[in-house]
């Protein structure tokens, strides 16, 4: 993975001397209230109902085991002993002191880790798939591009008050896991005719309020011109973006009101000017991929036979092996999901003393290094099918190995009421309980691939709009009621669910779930999936199923 | 008033001149309107001469007249509104404007480092009072990524 150079260190050193005097100025009065908000979102720190909130950069998910360690000792000695990961592939702490958060970010520095830029109205952390450099269909390993774009957006002078955040996801193959086309800019590695790997350029997707689907603005843009096609598009939503109201200032709202096509000119008419400035060195892009080769694996790893024993004497083992590992393009490895969606447990939780256990795994069985994905989970990406049996013993003593990655209990769910002051409802006890009443594993496997996205507010920090089912919690007169949709998806079939019909108390949020289950299993065609059956037979059938009652 | 200019506290030489104030002799500003109204006579214009924009206004339409101008006030009415900062990088990387960049408005200390990677060169800040603590903003970072103004090179053009 990459590693700081004196430069590196440098900027995120100065960082945290930057924010040291800003905190001090504002305990000392120096700066309102008003003038410190936009300073500590750019550090990650929310004030929050509890206690500050302090989000970490995870750059395109990537973590070294020492880096693990150091966030578990981090949330131990400055938090309650655990942290959350997010669906952008960072992770927060819950409960720091204000006052405390310098030290921590110094601590952070001292192994490569800053919080920069993971909150404001700037270019957030670069999210990728978690499967980057070992998946088979992969045209090309994101990671190196994503780290390009992590330093040009880092302390990007022209973009650090734009009108709204703006969020930037990259995938090297067609199967999308990060969600692209629900980003500011969604970037594809993509093969033209001529053989040539370059990208194809989306912009305009977005969740929250107005969920919308990104837009192509260019097929095919050639690598080196990345920094320069980035540059003009930003410089473009800078000028032109509504800072009138701030549920209209993403560029998704931009690219709607003015059209894809007028914003495709503008773009491209900015771009002719800085492009040949702006061409990336083959030099430099040599230098960074030179950072993401491939370990040392082992050419002998499918030999083993010890693997295909497990597999027939152990069921439990099977089980998990099917549905927590995923193919590697390497014969006889793995990569292998660390489920924070233990039943019972906050989605995306993880402790200081798994933390460590997950970083001991890594360092033994997977080259030291540990994923983090947009469903909140954790990978470890090159494990070998001989050491899986004994991976999976020591994930299931922690309570990491639970077999339900991609089922009903997989869900996404946002910090909710409980913990956040921008929400109107509870969501991690609901989906405590949702797992709880599912638990029957066989019966999960036979519903199959449901992702059900649960978020506590209309910023929809868990992406319920292209959730399978989705589920948003919303206000009424003081009390929490959840509006669910159906039919929604993040990936390469994106699209925005449909509102199944009037909000739902709180009480009655278990049972709709049950009964949208109920529904599809009766709907179901042999081995339909829930997205294919809702697709075909609309939202009707759910609809009646559920509000029978009423 | 005293500001910053070029890293140095001075004592600020120019007036800003609103749209209803008769003209007069030495540096003066003027907005926008007031140059498309009056412009054969600013033309004339004894002593410096100022154009002052927002973000709102049209700054590829003023291009033409830009070598006018001895000085160049970009207008934050909040210091969250980063419009300008696209400005200045424009209107000295694209369109050569060698003068003075002014940032005027909610000009605050922490920002003054990305100001002046985007070229302006002399600030206003909303409180006059803490300019000595302000200098040193400056200096927040010894890099940048990025090419900008004062780097015409990236970074990684100088590892």
């Amino acid at each position: 993975m990459y590693q700081y150079d004196k430069y590196d260190q440098m900027m995120v050193d100065q960082r945290v001397a930057q924010f040291r005097d800003q905190t001090r100025r504002y305990l000392a009065g120096e700066l309102t209230e008003d003038q410190f908000r936009p300073l500590r979102l750019a550090n990650g720190l929310y004030i929050q109902i509890h206690a500050p909130m302090l989000r970490i950069a995870v750059p395109y998910g990537l973590m070294s085991s020492r880096q693990v360690r150091k966030v578990a000792d981090i949330a131990r000695r400055y938090d309650k002993g655990f942290v959350h990961f997010t669906t952008r592939t960072n992770f927060q702490l819950n409960w720091p002191k204000l006052e405390d958060v310098p030290d921590i970010l110094a601590e952070l520095a001292t192994v490569q880790m800053h919080a920069i830029q993971t909150s404001g109205n700037d270019i957030r952390n670069t999210t990728t798939d978690q499967f980057a450099g070992i998946n088979a269909e992969e045209i090309e390993d994101p990671r190196p591009w994503a780290e390009i774009i992590r330093q040009w957006s880092t302390f990007h002078p022209e973009f650090a008050y734009l009108p709204r955040k703006f969020k930037i996801a990259i995938i090297g193959s067609e199967t999308d896991r990060a969600a692209t086309k629900l980003h500011d800019i969604g970037l594809h590695l993509v093969k033209n005719h001529d053989g040539e790997i370059g990208f194809e350029v989306l912009v305009g997707g977005g969740l929250g309020r107005t969920p919308i689907i990104g837009e192509q603005i260019r097929p095919f843009l050639e690598k080196e011109d990345l920094l320069s096609y980035l540059e003009a598009i930003l410089r473009v939503y800078n000028r032109l973006g509504r800072r009138d109201n701030k549920f209209k200032a993403r560029i998704k709202i931009t690219v709607r009101e003015h059209g894809i096509n007028h914003i495709r000119e503008l773009v491209e008419a900015e771009w002719v000017q800085i492009r040949d400035k702006l061409r990336l060195d083959q030099k430099e892009i040599d230098r960074v991929k030179a950072f993401f080769t491939e370990p040392d694996y082992d050419s002998n790893a499918a030999d083993d036979t010890s693997f295909e024993a497990k597999l027939a004497e152990d069921e439990m083992f099977a089980r998990w092996f099917k549905q927590n590992t995923f193919e590697h393009k390497i014969p006889g490895y793995r990569a292998v999901y660390v489920s924070l969606k233990k039943h019972g447990q906050a989605p995306g939780d993880i402790t200081s003393e798994q933390l460590e256990v997950v970083a001991d795994l890594a360092d033994e069985f997977s080259f030291g290094e540990i994923r983090s994905t947009h469903t909140q989970n954790l990978v470890l990406a090159d494990v070998k099918q001989a050491d899986l049996y004994e991976l999976w013993q020591r994930l299931q003593a922690e309570g990491l190995a639970t077999a339900n990655i991609n089922t009903l209990t997989d869900i996404i769910c946002c910090p909710g009421l409980d913990y956040c002051g921008l929400a109107n409802a509870t969501s991690i006890p609901l989906s405590k309980q949702i797992a709880d009443r599912f638990d029957d594993m066989d019966y999960l496997y036979d519903l199959g691939d449901i992702k059900i996205k649960f978020s506590g507010c209309m910023n929809g920090c868990a992406h319920q709009s292209v959730g399978h089912i989705g589920i948003l919690g919303v206000d009424k007169k003081g009390e929490e009621w959840y509006q669910f949709t159906l039919g929604g998806s993040s990936e390469a079939d994106a699209a925005i669910g449909e509102r199944l019909g009037k909000a739902i108390p709180k009480e009655e949020v278990v049972d709709t779930v049950s009964h949208l289950i109920d529904a599809y299993v009766d709907l179901r065609h042999e081995d339909e999936s829930f997205l294919a059956t809702v697709r075909r037979v609309g939202v009707d059938p759910f609809k009646e199923r559920v509000y029978a009652d009423n | 008033m005293q500001i910053i200019k070029d890293r140095e506290i001075v004592e600020d030489n120019w007036l800003h001149l609103d749209d209803e104030a008769a003209l007069v002799a030495g540096n003066i500003t003027v907005s926008l309107a007031r140059w498309q109204e009056q412009h054969e006579t600013l033309e004339h214009h004894e002593g410096g001469l100022g154009l002052r924009l927002s973000g709102d206004d049209p700054l590829e339409e003023i291009v033409p007249d830009l070598a006018r101008f001895s000085m160049i006030v970009l207008l934050f009415p909040v210091f969250t509104d980063g419009r300008c900062y696209s400005y200045a990088k424009l209107l000295r990387e694209r369109y050569g404007f060698k003068g003075e960049i002014r940032a005027q408005g909610d000009v605050l200390q922490d920002q003054l480092f990305y100001m002046s990677q985007c070229g302006i060169n002399s600030f206003e800040l909303a409180n006059p009072n803490r300019l000595t603590n302000a200098l040193s903003a400056f200096d927040d970072f010894t890099e940048s990524y990025q090419a900008t103004v004062l780097r015409p090179e990236p970074l990684y053009r100088r590892r």
